[in-house]
């Protein structure tokens, strides 16, 4: 054994060490500073203090957007979790034929990528020419097919395509905890009378609340970083009377639309500090569960 | 009734839920690709593949692939996709490389600080990317990197997710004593990286490879905000301004956004059993 020192560990994460601390640590200092200044563009700064801090809680835009990303977020989860957890059961059914297809389905729109599903939703939510008011005018003349999806219901016509994309995603980590439900439980309390109903509820959910609190969690945070679905589908804007604003995106406006680093990167922080108590909450929850 | 009728009425819903479930999922994917066989007019006029009298009720003689030539011809696409071609596959290759690096290190060197950068690892998880949008741009500014592809790329090549896989895969995947007996016999820890390591996580690798070129692939802010000349733009920006300009003519739209998703769906296909083999084996071993 030599006691040199051992450099070895220290190259493997040179890269790792370089990379982070030039492209992570120092903007994430920087953008501290930056949060206390009003700056023009990248080039011309000045100091303001708490100034941003103090201008973003009474700055109305900041919690219109606030307000539309928690209506985003929370609608994603009431709408896509259920549909999710319904096809990982549906999928689940024992002596299903042609399960790897029906998967692969299922899992298909999450490979199309956001900007993508943005620029493939934008026409079907189109007055009078799109596909769901059209085909929803078909199914019942209640329908008006003028509906104007991106116009008064954006943050509808969001959740919709969110789920679209995402909800075959999120049905493979259920259908991976459903598996794990040990199948001998469940038949031993079938044997014992209970039904179906019963077995669900007291074997299979005890069993997929963990998943389901990750699925939460990653949920929430992918809601809350909302921003290129709703900028594209809305051509390059925030929609009528900025009904579409999301956080990320009053982020993006305010940094490089108009230029002011320095309220973009409180706007930043501000967001960080929203999903690190939601990380805490969802941590303190699951942690009582287990108790 | 009998259990048996019961079985049977309860598959029938099964399947019948399954396959309304398949079509909304599907109809998506058949109205883009209906849209983007049209011409202009025929989009306006029918849902999905044009009306007429040919096999099926559709006018098989009005499809066109009009849009498509449009594309590559008068709208030069293809520099778009040659460069999310090269700007994701150097991505996905290199982040593979340097998140094997770290994870290897953290995960089967002993060494002093070790924890200390585990730690940084695990806290860098929960850094939201937006947060760094400001002042990473102003670095690259100050840098002058901006307008380039090294500023594109370089911030990107360390994600702490990936070296925290890696740790992960490598942790329970790679006995020591093989690592041990390699040493012994005098490999030096290079040539045990290369030729003993990453083959034994093969199935990680590509599983993140895959995860960082779609990631890469389908990025849309980091390019946005980064490269100006329309020249450098990945698809995602180019076919966003091309929708900006043609925003009514649709099925020019839908035709560049099939041929935007199409290589990562067949890259996928491809590697599908790797990607899946990646993500379940960690978990099934951890």
């Amino acid at each position: 054994m030599t006691t040199r020192w051992n450099y070895a560990p220290w190259v493997f994460l040179t890269p790792f060490l370089g990379l982070f601390g030039l492209f992570a640590v120092w903007p994430l200092i920087h953008s501290m500073v930056l949060a206390m200044q009003q700056t023009y563009g990248p080039g011309h700064s000045q100091w303001v203090g708490l100034h941003n801090f103090k201008f973003l809680l009474s700055d109305p835009l900041f919690w219109k957007a606030t307000a539309n990303t928690v209506k985003f977020a929370v609608g994603t989860l009431a709408f896509q979790l259920p549909i999710a957890l319904g096809l990982a059961i549906l999928l689940n059914s024992p002596g299903l034929k042609g399960r790897a297809l029906f998967r692969l389905t299922f899992f298909a729109p999450s490979l199309v990528g956001l900007p993508f599903v943005a620029m493939l939703f934008a026409p079907i939510f189109e007055r009078r020419t799109g596909l769901l008011n059209v085909m929803l005018h078909n199914i019942t003349s209640a329908w008006d097919p003028d509906f104007a999806w991106t116009q008064n219901y954006i943050m509808t016509a969001l959740i919709i395509a969110s789920t679209w994309m995402y909800a075959g995603f999120n049905m493979v980590y259920f259908l991976a905890a459903l598996q794990n439900v040990s199948k001998e439980l469940l038949e031993a309390a079938e044997i014992d009378g209970a039904g179906p109903w019963h077995r669900f509820w007291h074997i299979t959910l005890p069993e997929i609340t963990p998943v389901a609190g990750f699925v939460t969690l990653l949920s929430i945070i992918g809601s809350f970083q909302l921003f290129e679905l709703s900028w594209i589908m809305l051509g390059d804007s925030a929609g009528p009377d900025n009904r579409g604003l999301t956080i990320v995106m009053y982020l993006y406006q305010t940094g490089f639309q108009t230029g002011d680093l320095g309220y973009a990167s409180t706007i930043g922080w501000v967001l960080a500090l929203i999903l690190m108590s939601v990380a805490y909450i969802q941590r303190r929850i699951m942690k009582r569960k287990e108790d | 009734m009998t259990v048996t009728q019961v079985k049977r009425i309860v598959e029938i819903t099964v399947y019948t839920m399954l396959v309304v479930f398949a079509v909304i999922t599907l109809i998506p994917f058949a109205h883009m690709l209906a849209g983007a066989l049209k011409t202009k007019f025929d989009y306006a006029a029918t849902l999905f593949l044009p009306a007429g009298d040919g096999f099926l009720g559709i006018g098989w003689d009005r499809i066109t692939v009009d849009n498509f030539v449009r594309l590559f011809t008068e709208l030069k696409i293809s520099r778009a996709m040659l460069n999310s071609l090269f700007l994701s596959s150097v991505t996905s290759s290199l982040t593979v490389l340097f998140c094997s690096m770290g994870g290897y290190a953290l995960s089967k060197l002993q060494f002093k600080g070790r924890e200390a950068v585990t730690m940084v690892v695990l806290v860098a998880l929960i850094i939201p990317g937006p947060l760094l949008l400001a002042p990473g741009f102003k670095l690259l500014y100050q840098l002058g990197l901006l307008n380039t592809y090294t500023g594109l790329i370089l911030p990107g090549l360390t994600p702490a997710f990936g070296v925290f896989l890696f740790r992960q895969a490598m942790l329970n995947g790679i006995p020591s004593e093989l690592l041990e007996a390699a040493r012994i016999d005098g490999a030096n820890e290079a040539r045990i990286f290369f030729s003993l390591v990453l083959p034994l996580v093969r199935p990680m690798m590509g599983a993140y490879l895959m995860i960082s070129f779609m990631g890469t692939w389908n990025n849309f802010i980091s390019p946005q905000i980064i490269l100006q000349s329309p020249d450098l733009q990945p698809l995602s920006v180019a076919l966003n301004s091309l929708k900006g300009i043609y925003g009514t003519d649709y099925g020019l739209i839908m035709a560049g956004t099939i041929v935007s998703i199409a290589p990562v769906m067949c890259i996928f296909l491809l590697l599908q059993r790797e990607f899946i083999a990646g993500l379940t084996g960690g978990a099934v071993k951890g």
